[in-house]
C-alpha cells in the first residue's frame, strides 16, 4: 500500500502522527517566505516615505500594519491544518453575515458601501472573503474525488456566487472579481474539466455586453473607455492613467532618484502612496527596480507553489496554490493597471502600498501558506 | 472507467492532474509577467524620451512677467501718464475648483456686475494654462480686507500688486493722450499673443494707441516649477522684462491748462502749433472726461452717461471734429488769388451786400446787410468781405481753390501722430459726383470761396493751414511724439513747401494783422478787450453756418435752439514779424468768431508768450 493509499483511510491527515499540543509548541514560520516578505516590505517603506513627501507619521502608522500583519501571519502559521480544515466553513458564513452587513449599513467611501467600522478599526469584510472562498472550497473539494464532478462544481459555482454578487452590489466589481478568481483557482487547480472552463469562457463573453448594459456603473464604464483611450477625458477619467504612465516612462532605466521624481512629489501622480505606488518606485528608481521588484514577487509566489507541490493533502495543495495564485494576480493587475494594460480597480499593490487591511490579509494568507506547509514539516 | 475508479480515490492521478494544472499556471503567469516587462520596458527604455518631455511639461511653467508701460511726459518733463501700484482680483481657476461656487462667494463680498462676471468668462476662455485671470483691477482697501478675512474660503483667489495705468491730469489731455483699458475680444484676435503675455491693458485711443508697440515693452518670463494644483514650487529662471519707450511730447502742460480753461464751459477744441518745428503745443477738446476709470473698467452707468451726454465729451473736436471753416478760410484764397494773378493788393470791387452769378438771379448774402462798399483784398481780410471772396473764388474757379486749399493741408489727414483722424471735406469737381452724386455747380464754388457749402476742416487742420501761412509756405507735418526712449520720434517726409512771391505773404499777413489791428478789424475789439499785447499778432475770424438761411430771411439767433447757432472759429499766428505758434480755435454755437474764438486763441498765445519769450529753444 502506498503512502497515500494510507492516509486515505486515516479520519484526518496526520492525526496519528503529531499531537495538539506539540504542533502549537514548534514555530512553523516559513524562514524564507518570511525573509523574502520582509524585504518586500522594507522596499515598500522606502517607496512610501517618498511617496508620502516624508511623512513619517504614515511610515509609522504603515509599519504598525505591518507589524500586526507579521503576528497575525505567526498566529496563522501555527494552526493546525486539520483545525483549518474542520473549521473551513466558519470564515465564509462570517465573511457572508458581515458582507449583509455592510450593505445594509456600511459607511460608504467615494460612493461606494464597503467599510464596517468596529470601533477605531475600520474594516472591509470583503476582504475576509478573499481567504474565506479558497479555504473552504479547497476544503470541499479537498475531500471529495478528483476531477470533480458536475454536482460538486455547481455546489461551488454556487458557494462563490454569493460572496460575489453582494460584493459586486456594493460596489466593488475590482474585489468582486479577485473573489471569484480565487474560487476559480481552486476549480481549476481542482482538475476540473476543459468543457467547464470552455462554458465559463463563453458565459463571460456572453454576459459582458449585458453587463456593460445593465449592471455596470457609470464609472466603471468610464474605466473601460478610458484604457482604450486615456486622452479622450484627459482632465476626467483619464487623468490617472496619463500621469502614471508618465510617470514610469519619465523614470527611465534608472529612475531620477529618491525624492526626485517630479510627478510623484508635485502631486502629479494620483494616488500615489496606494494604489499607484508602483508609478513612483519606477519613477524614482527605474525599470531596474521594476525588474528587481517583480524578482522579488515572483521569489514569493514560487515559494508559495513549492509549498503547495509539497503539502501532502489535496486539502493543503489546493489552498496553498489558491494563495500563491491570487497573490500573483494581485501583483499583476495593480502593475498592469498603473501602467494602463488593465482598467483601474482599486487593488493596491501587495505589501507596499499604504494600508492596513490590505497587508493584513495577505499576511494572514502567508500564514495560512505556512500552516500548510506545517503539515509537510510534520510529516518529514 | 471501472465502478471502482469511481468511489475510490486515485491520489497518483490526482496529484498529477493538480501538478499539470500547476504547470499550466506558471506557464500563463510567465507570460503574463512577459506583458508586463515589455509594458514597462517599452514605456521606460523605448518611450522614455517622450515621458520626460511630458513630465517637464507638467512640471515648468512659463510665467509672464508684465513690463512696465512707457511714461509720457509734456515737453518739460511734466509726467502725463504714469504707473501706479494697484492691487489686482484675479483667479487661477487650477486651484479654484468650483468656479461658480467661487465666483458666487465674490459677488456676495464684492458685488461683481453680470459684465464683469462676462468679461472674466470671456478672459478665462481665451486664457493661457495655469495663468491666473484677472476679474477686478485697482481694488480699495475695503475689498482688500474683505478679501483677506476671507481667504480661507476662497481658494484659487490671488490679490497682485500690478502697475496700473494712471492720468494724473485727467480731464486735460483725455482725448489727445488718450486711454489703455482692458484688452476686448477683438484686439484679443488680433494681436500677437506672445507680445502680451501677461498684459491685459492696450492702448486704446488718443496717443496711447498710436505709439501703442513703442510704449509697450518687452513682457519678460519666469520659469516655475508648479505643482498639479498650479501652485508656484520654485521659480527655476527668470528673463527680466524691457520697459516700455517712454514718450516725450511737444505738448506744454501748462498750455494745455490755459487752452483747455479758455473753453471752460464751452463746447470746441483748441489747436496751437510750434510753427518752426510743427510741434502741437497745445491740443484741448471741451468738454472733456476723466480717462483714469476707463483704465480699470468703467461702471456701466457712468459710461453710459458719458455717451448719451447731449454735449458728447468722449468726442475729440480737436482731430475728429469737421466744421466748416468759413472765413479762416480767406487768407488762403486771398493768397491764391494773388499768386494765381486773378488779383493784385490794388484791385478793388462793390459789395452791394449781396453777389449774384451771370443768368442767375439767386442772391448770395454778404454777413454784412448792405455791403462794404468799395473793397480791395485787404479790406476784404480785415472785414471778412463775402463778396469779395464770392467775386474772386468765382473767377479762379473751384479746380484751383481746391488746389490752393489742399497745399495748405484740408481735405486730408495732416498725418499727426494720432488714430483715426478725420479728413475734412474739401470738395472739387471730381469730388462731388462720387460723394453727393451730382454735378458740380457754380453755386458751389461761390460757397466754397467762404469755407461753407461742402467745405469742412478739423480745428487741427486749421491750426496746421495757420502755421504754414506764418511759415510762409513751409509745410510741416504736426508732431505731438518729440523723443521716445533716447530717439527723436521719426518725422514724416517734409513735403514741397507751397511757393509764392514773397510780396504776396506780405500782403497776406499785413491783412491778417489787420483783423486784431485795424480799426474795422473783425477781431479787433474782442483781443483790444483784453488789454495790450507784448507781441504782435495776425488772426483771422470765421463764422460757420449750421443751418442754412433762406433767400430773404434773415440769421436771427432768437428762432434758432442752442444747437443750431453758428460756429465761431478763430486762427492766428504770433508774433507777426517772426512767427512762433500758430492757433486754431472752434467753439461749437459760439455764434461769433470774433467774440467767443478770438479771446480763447489770445489767451493761449500770451500765456505763450509768457513761458517762451526766447523762443521754444528749437530754434
Amino acid at each position: 500500500m502506498s503512502k497515500p493509499d494510507f492516509d486515505r483511510h486515516l479520519r484526518e491527515p496526520g492525526a496519528a502522527v503529531y499531537g495538539r499540543r506539540s504542533h502549537w509548541l514548534i514555530p512553523h514560520v516559513d524562514p524564507v517566505l518570511t525573509l523574502l516578505l520582509v524585504i518586500l516590505m522594507a522596499a515598500g517603506l522606502l517607496v512610501l516615505y517618498s511617496a508620502s513627501g516624508r511623512d513619517m507619521g504614515q511610515i509609522q502608522r504603515q509599519m504598525l500594519f505591518m507589524g500586526v500583519g507579521l503576528a497575525a501571519m505567526s498566529f496563522a502559521a501555527q494552526i493546525p491544518p486539520r483545525m483549518l480544515l474542520r473549521w473551513s466553513w466558519l470564515p465564509y458564513v462570517l465573511g457572508i453575515l458581515l458582507l449583509v452587513g455592510v450593505d445594509l449599513f456600511g459607511s460608504g467611501a467615494k460612493g461606494a458601501q464597503r467599510w464596517l467600522a468596529i470601533g477605531p478599526v475600520r474594516f472591509q469584510p470583503s476582504e475576509l472573503l478573499k481567504i474565506a472562498v479558497p479555504l473552504v472550497l479547497s476544503a470541499y473539494f479537498g475531500s471529495r474525488l478528483l476531477p470533480p464532478r458536475f454536482k460538486d462544481v455547481c455546489l461551488a459555482v454556487a458557494v462563490l456566487l454569493v460572496p460575489l454578487l453582494l460584493v459586486a452590489i456594493q460596489p466593488d466589481l475590482g474585489t468582486a472579481i479577485l473573489i471569484g478568481a480565487g474560487g476559480a483557482f481552486v476549480l481549476f487547480l481542482a482538475g476540473i474539466g476543459i468543457r467547464y472552463l470552455a462554458v465559463a469562457l463563453l458565459g463571460v463573453l456572453a454576459g459582458a455586453p449585458a453587463m456593460w448594459l445593465f449592471a455596470l456603473h457609470d464609472y466603471q464604464k468610464n474605466r473601460i473607455l478610458t484604457l482604450l483611450d486615456p486622452q479622450q477625458d484627459k482632465l476626467g477619467t483619464g487623468w490617472n492613467i496619463i500621469q502614471s504612465t508618465t510617470a514610469i516612462g519619465s523614470g527611465g532605466l534608472t529612475g531620477k532618484g529618491w525624492f526626485q521624481g517630479t510627478q510623484s512629489q508635485l502631486d502629479f501622480l494620483p494616488e500615489s502612496h496606494t494604489d499607484f505606488i508602483i508609478a513612483v518606485l519606477s519613477e524614482e528608481f527605474g525599470f531596474l527596480a521594476v525588474l528587481a521588484l517583480l524578482a522579488l514577487y515572483m521569489l514569493i509566489v514560487f515559494r508559495g507553489l513549492a509549498i503547495s507541490l509539497a503539502a501532502p493533502s489535496m486539502f493543503g495543495r489546493l489552498l496553498a496554490g489558491t494563495i500563491s495564485l491570487t497573490f500573483f494576480l494581485y501583483v499583476f493587475v495593480n502593475i498592469g493597471m498603473v501602467a494602463g494594460l488593465l482598467p483601474v480597480v482599486g487593488v493596491p499593490l501587495p505589501m507596499i502600498s499604504y494600508g492596513g487591511t490590505s497587508v493584513v490579509t495577505l499576511s494572514i494568507g502567508f500564514g495560512i501558506l505556512m500552516a500548510v506547509r506545517s503539515e509537510t514539516d510534520a510529516r518529514g | 472507467m471501472s465502478p471502482a475508479d469511481r468511489f475510490l480515490r486515485n491520489h497518483r492521478n490526482e496529484h498529477l492532474l493538480f501538478v499539470g494544472r500547476l504547470g499550466f499556471a506558471t506557464a500563463v503567469m510567465a507570460l503574463m509577467v512577459g506583458a508586463l516587462v515589455w509594458r514597462y520596458f517599452d514605456l521606460q527604455i523605448s518611450r522614455h524620451g517622450d515621458f520626460v518631455t511630458l513630465a517637464e511639461r507638467n512640471r515648468i511653467h512659463v510665467r509672464a512677467i508684465p513690463p512696465p508701460r512707457g511714461l509720457i511726459f509734456d515737453r518739460n518733463g511734466i509726467l502725463l501718464a504714469d504707473n501706479r501700484p494697484g492691487f489686482t482680483l484675479s483667479i487661477a481657476i487650477e486651484r479654484a475648483g468650483n468656479l461658480d461656487a467661487l465666483l458666487g462667494a465674490l459677488d456676495e463680498l464684492l458685488d461683481l456686475g453680470d459684465s464683469e462676471i462676462e468679461r472674466f468668462r470671456e478672459l478665462a476662455a481665451r486664457r493661457r494654462p495655469y495663468e491666473s485671470v484677472p476679474l477686478r483691477y485697482n481694488l480699495s482697501e475695503l475689498e482688500q480686507s474683505l478679501l483677506a478675512v476671507n481667504e480661507y474660503r476662497l481658494d484659487g483667489v490671488e490679490i497682485a500688486a500690478q502697475l496700473i495705468r494712471h492720468y494724473p491730469l485727467g480731464e486735460r489731455f483725455a482725448h489727445v493722450l488718450g486711454y489703455v483699458g482692458r484688452i476686448d475680444e477683438r484686439e484679443l484676435k488680433t494681436l500677437d499673443p506672445a507680445a502680451y503675455s501677461g498684459i491685459y491693458l492696450i492702448g486704446k485711443t488718443g496717443l496711447e494707441r498710436f505709439y501703442e508697440r513703442e510704449l509697450l515693452g518687452r513682457p519678460g518670463a519666469e520659469y516655475v516649477e508648479t505643482n498639479a494644483r498650479g501652485r508656484v514650487m520654485r521659480v527655476l529662471d527668470r528673463v527680466p522684462p524691457a520697459a516700455g519707450a517712454n514718450l516725450r511730447l511737444h505738448l506744454d502742460a501748462r498750455l494745455q491748462e490755459v487752452a483747455y480753461q479758455a473753453l471752460a464751459g464751452a463746447r470746441g477744441a483748441v489747436v496751437a502749433i510750434d510753427t518752426k518745428t510743427g510741434g502741437v503745443l497745445a491740443m484741448a477738446s471741451a468738454p472733456s472726461f476723466d480717462p483714469n476709470p476707463f483704465v480699470t473698467g468703467i461702471s456701466t452707468a457712468a459710461y453710459k452717461a458719458l455717451v448719451e451726454s447731449p454735449d458728447n465729451p468722449l468726442f475729440d473736436r480737436a482731430v475728429r471734429g469737421q466744421y466748416p471753416p468759413g472765413s479762416t478760410v480767406k487768407p488762403v484764397f486771398g493768397l491764391a488769388a494773388l499768386d494765381s494773378g486773378i488779383a493784385t493788393p490794388s484791385f478793388g470791387i462793390y459789395d452791394p451786400g449781396f453777389f449774384r452769378l451771370d443768368n442767375s438771379t439767386h442772391k448770395y448774402r454778404d454777413w454784412k446787410r448792405g455791403g462794404h462798399g468799395i473793397v480791395n483784398l485787404y479790406d476784404a481780410i480785415v472785414q471778412s468781405c463775402d463778396v469779395y471772396f464770392y467775386t474772386v473764388g468765382t473767377r479762379m474757379g473751384i479746380d484751383r481753390l481746391h488746389r490752393y486749399a489742399t497745399a495748405f493741408g484740408f481735405g486730408a489727414p495732416t498725418g499727426v501722430d494720432l488714430p483715426n483722424e478725420a479728413a475734412g471735406i474739401m470738395p472739387s469737381r471730381e469730388w462731388k459726383p462720387g460723394a453727393r452724386g451730382l454735378a458740380w455747380y457754380p453755386g458751389d464754388t461761390v460757397n466754397t470761396s467762404i469755407g461753407q457749402g461742402f467745405m469742412t476742416a478739423t480745428p487741427l487742420q486749421l491750426a496746421v493751414a495757420t502755421s504754414r501761412i506764418a511759415m510762409r509756405g513751409e509745410v510741416r507735418a504736426p508732431r505731438l511724439g518729440r523723443t521716445l526712449g533716447l530717439s527723436p520720434v521719426a518725422n514724416p517726409p517734409s513735403a514741397a513747401p507751397i511757393r509764392v512771391a514773397s510780396e504776396h505773404w506780405d500782403e497776406i499777413f499785413r491783412g491778417m494783422r489787420g483783423v486784431v489791428e485795424d480799426r474795422q478789424g473783425t477781431a479787433r475789439s474782442a483781443i483790444a478787450a483784453m488789454g495790450p499785447a507784448t507781441y504782435t499778432m495776425a488772426g483771422k475770424t470765421g463764422t460757420a453756418q449750421v443751418v442754412g438761411v433762406k433767400q430773404n430771411a434773415r440769421y436771427d439767433p432768437r428762432r434758432l435752439t442752442k444747437t443750431q447757432l453758428d460756429h465761431a472759429l478763430f486762427i492766428a499766428f504770433a508774433p507777426v514779424e517772426s512767427p512762433r505758434i500758430a492757433v486754431g480755435v472752434l467753439v461749437e454755437n459760439g455764434e461769433h468768431g470774433s467774440s467767443t474764438a478770438a479771446p480763447v486763441a489770445r489767451r493761449v498765445i500770451d500765456a505763450f508768450m509768457q513761458f517762451y519769450p526766447d523762443g521754444t529753444g528749437h530754434e
